[in-house]
């Protein structure tokens, strides 16, 4: 083979192995962080996935989104502001007895979205279900729309915010799955607590990426979604359900 | 059409005085409640993150359905064409619009941030019932403005059936509106029906015609204006027919519900063991609110016992709205059925809640405006024949 | 003529006392704003353009943020704080506050601090990661 014909073998080899690389290439950068001036985008959609089973005894999950997000309280359970709770469950048939963390589910069809009078509960591009606080009038309509009872209205002034979640009296709030850790390329406070100090139960992860973690569970082992009768596509699964 | 003379009431007397100064009085209290919930915000109130509508939205709810429901009279007139309700109209009107202002102060006041009422009238997502409200709401004082208007302008009268029909058609999209913001909660078992916006159809008949009876018996007898006994035994039987109403749809939701296994543990909570709300709705609702306004009605008969069924109406209706509204948010969601469920948010339990002081003013506040302002209206307008005895004007 | 020179006699006298007036500071009830730059050579656009159009451009980059996940460092409001806090109070409101200072004078209430922390938290940050 004359040096001209592997030269241009050698080129177009590479060419097409550019060509075959290339999608994936940009995939596997939006699953790492993106940059802070690029807006977040509808090819991923974040999700969670909680193994029932591994959940322990712990609330180190609600521990950690406390500390995070500046929810600390007042002392008045009633009144104070909830963005994760552990739940027992107890199966009144068999008395088999379960926990689970119970947050905003993310919704693909959000019942808070749809009631929201001023559209300021919203759903963003990548899946994240927000409140933004600069339209919310405080009708608590989305409080009561939610079928996971995840919402919380901020009954009293808030001091001492945490820089990167600003939150108010007269708004109402939920999980934001960490968006400001998300957009920087981390994960959830409580999965990233659960991971390290709880059951390892909770995995993090882009759903639309095929390599990623959460994905290839989801898509090789069983696993729910609660309410899953009301068809909102949540984007928090569970398994041991 | 006989014409029939208009009037002022005159609005000199100490009484007229006196009870502006008891309604100014409420409406400061619901003023201060109103204030002091906007500044230390709402953990001064019983509502929690479990029951987050409370007292305030139980009266506005009614003060809204019943506005819509007090137009009835004018529409009966103008829109079906029974002409010896004509003189009513006005009143009618004017309540109409009256009773809507004070729900809907209540409603704005109460919010988390009423200081953005800007906001909501300016970012509207349409598929939010709450926001097509807004709207209709709004375009119901438009609407009734004009229908008073073509009453008011001799040379406009042609056109008040017309403009009747237009605010009778509002009104039945407006409280089909309000109805569905409750009925649309498909996530929570009190609420998730279709059932809901015909029933309050029904009960805005029930509550606003209740309302205009003990208005029209009150202004006219504190102007010293007749009133006929057959005029008010005609509204009386409306007023029994619409009680009746909502007693069918009522019931026939109840049935319903109990016709399904998953439902059972909320009808087991509302009809049986939960505490105030099933007192609330046996005794209030039921009984005060419709078995004894129809006994009062279709049995005693007389003017006294149509002024009490009224008042049993309305605090039937109060009671309704209670149960609706506190008593579907006290019983839990069923976010995992068949199963037991408990946490730190309070899951799985009946929710306790008490009216506190700054609801109760807030909620007063709101009736006191609506009576205000009939009363303003009254005397600045001629909203009222000179007599409604029975045979003036000649009856059509 | 006479009559006119008392009159332009008196509108300069006026005047001049206008002018003597607005020499001083805090002459009046309200405290002048006090500006103190402590941090920084330049911020992210003139002066005069954020001295009358720092309100459209939060209102603009506000929803950038939230809404789409643009979250340019140099135009976020935490940004904003961690430069303009005074270093005293380590805060953009109270006492000469570069935020508060302005609007008291102008009698234009701030919203934005019933959610957003108006304490620079570089510092705390730090110590505690």
């Amino acid at each position: 083979m004359t040096p001209e014909r592997r030269r241009f073998l050698g080129w177009s080899a590479a060419a097409a192995a550019g060509a075959a690389l290339a999608p994936g290439l940009r995939l596997v950068e939006l699953a790492l962080a993106r940059s802070p001036e690029e807006a977040a985008s509808a090819l991923q959609r974040w999700g969670l996935l909680v193994d029932i089973a591994r959940c322990a005894d712990c609330d180190v999950c609600v521990t950690a989104c406390r500390e995070e997000n500046g929810w600390t309280g007042s002392g008045r359970p009633a009144t104070d502001a909830q963005w994760i709770r552990k739940v027992s469950l107890r199966d009144r048939g068999t008395g088999h007895a379960q926990t689970l963390p119970l947050m905003c589910q993310h919704c693909e069809h959000p019942p808070c979205v749809d009631v929201c009078p001023t559209g300021a509960s919203f759903r963003r591009a990548d899946g994240i279900v927000l409140v933004d606080k600069h339209t919310c009038i405080g009708c608590r309509y989305c409080v009561l729309a939610c079928p996971f009872g995840a919402r919380s209205f901020i009954h009293e002034p808030v001091v001492g915010q945490k820089p990167d979640v600003p939150r108010g009296k007269g708004t109402v709030e939920s999980c934001t799955l960490c968006v400001h850790r998300v957009d920087r390329g981390q994960t959830p406070a409580c999965a990233e607590a659960c991971n390290r100090d709880g059951g390892a139960a909770m995995a993090f992860g882009d759903l639309n990426d095929a390599s990623a973690e959460i994905h290839r569970r989801l898509k090789s082992e069983p696993s729910s979604q609660i309410r899953a009768d009301l068809a909102l596509n949540t984007g928090v699964r569970y398994q041991g359900l | 059409m006989a014409s029939i003379e208009y009037r002022e009431i005159e609005g000199r007397s100490a009484g007229f005085y006196g009870l502006l100064g008891v309604l100014a009085l409420v409406i400061a209290a619901g003023l201060a409640a109103a204030w002091a919930m906007e500044h230390q915000g709402h953990v001064i109130t019983g509502m929690t993150n479990r029951i987050v509508w409370g007292t305030p939205h139980v009266f506005a709810v009614f003060l809204i359905v019943a506005a819509s429901g007090a137009l009835n009279v004018a529409s009966v007139a103008s829109v079906f064409g029974r002409e010896r309700y004509q003189p009513l109209a006005r009143l009618s009107g004017l309540l109409a619009v009256a009773l809507l202002a004070g729900g809907l102060a209540v409603l704005v006041l109460d919010l988390g941030r009423p200081e953005r009422l800007v906001v909501a009238m300016t970012h509207y997502n349409f598929k939010s019932i709450f926001a097509w409200n807004i709207f209709l709401y709004t375009g119901f004082f438009a609407v009734v403005a004009l229908y008073l208007w073509t009453m008011f302008e001799r040379r406009m009268n042609g056109y008040s059936g017309r403009a009747g029909m237009l605010a009778f058609l509002w009104r039945l999209v407006l409280t089909t509106g309000t109805g569905s913001i409750f009925g649309f909660l498909v996530a929570r078992e009190p609420y998730d029906s279709a059932l809901l916006a015909p029933l309050f159809i029904v009960m805005s008949f029930s509550l606003g015609t209740a309302a205009f009876v003990l208005v029209l018996m009150a202004a006219c007898r504190w102007s010293g204006r007749p009133l006929g006994d057959a005029l008010l035994a005609r509204l009386g039987s409306l007023l029994g027919i619409f009680v009746a109403a909502v007693l069918y749809f009522v019931a026939v939701h109840h049935l319903t519900n109990l016709y399904i296994a998953r439902r059972l543990d909320l009808e087991r909570f509302l009809l049986w063991d939960g505490g105030v709300h099933t007192a609330l709705f046996w005794i209030g609702q039921v009984l005060a609110g419709s078995v004894v306004p129809l006994a009062l009605i279709f049995a005693v008969r007389t003017r006294a016992a149509l002024a009490a069924a009224a008042a049993c109406v309305i605090a039937g209706g109060l009671a309704q709205l209670y149960v609706l509204i506190i008593g579907g948010q006290a019983y839990p969601q069923q976010i995992f059925p068949g199963k037991d469920v408990s946490s730190s948010f309070f899951d799985g339990v009946v929710a306790s809640y008490a009216p506190s002081l700054p609801e109760a003013a807030l909620g007063a506040g709101g009736v006191a405006l609506a009576l205000a302002l009939t009363v303003v209206g009254l005397k600045l307008l001629p909203f009222l024949p000179r007599s409604l005895a029975d045979g003036e004007p000649a009856e059509a | 003529m006479r009559l006119r020179l008392a009159a332009a006699l008196l509108a300069a006298l006026l005047g001049a006392a206008a002018l003597a007036g607005s020499g001083e500071r805090s002459a009046g009830r309200v405290a002048l704003p006090v500006v103190k730059i402590e941090r920084g050579e330049a911020c992210v656009a003139p002066v005069e353009e954020m001295r009358r159009n720092h309100m459209q451009m939060l209102f603009h980059q506000r929803d950038r943020t939230l809404r789409e996940g643009i979250r340019t460092t140099r135009f976020s409001l935490k940004n904003c704080v961690e430069c303009h806090a005074g270093r005293n109070t380590g805060s953009v409101l109270g006492e000469e506050g570069f935020c508060s200072s302005c609007h008291a004078y102008a009698a234009v209430k701030i919203d934005c601090f019933e959610c957003h922390t108006p304490m620079r938290q570089a510092r705390a940050a730090e110590a505690a990661r």
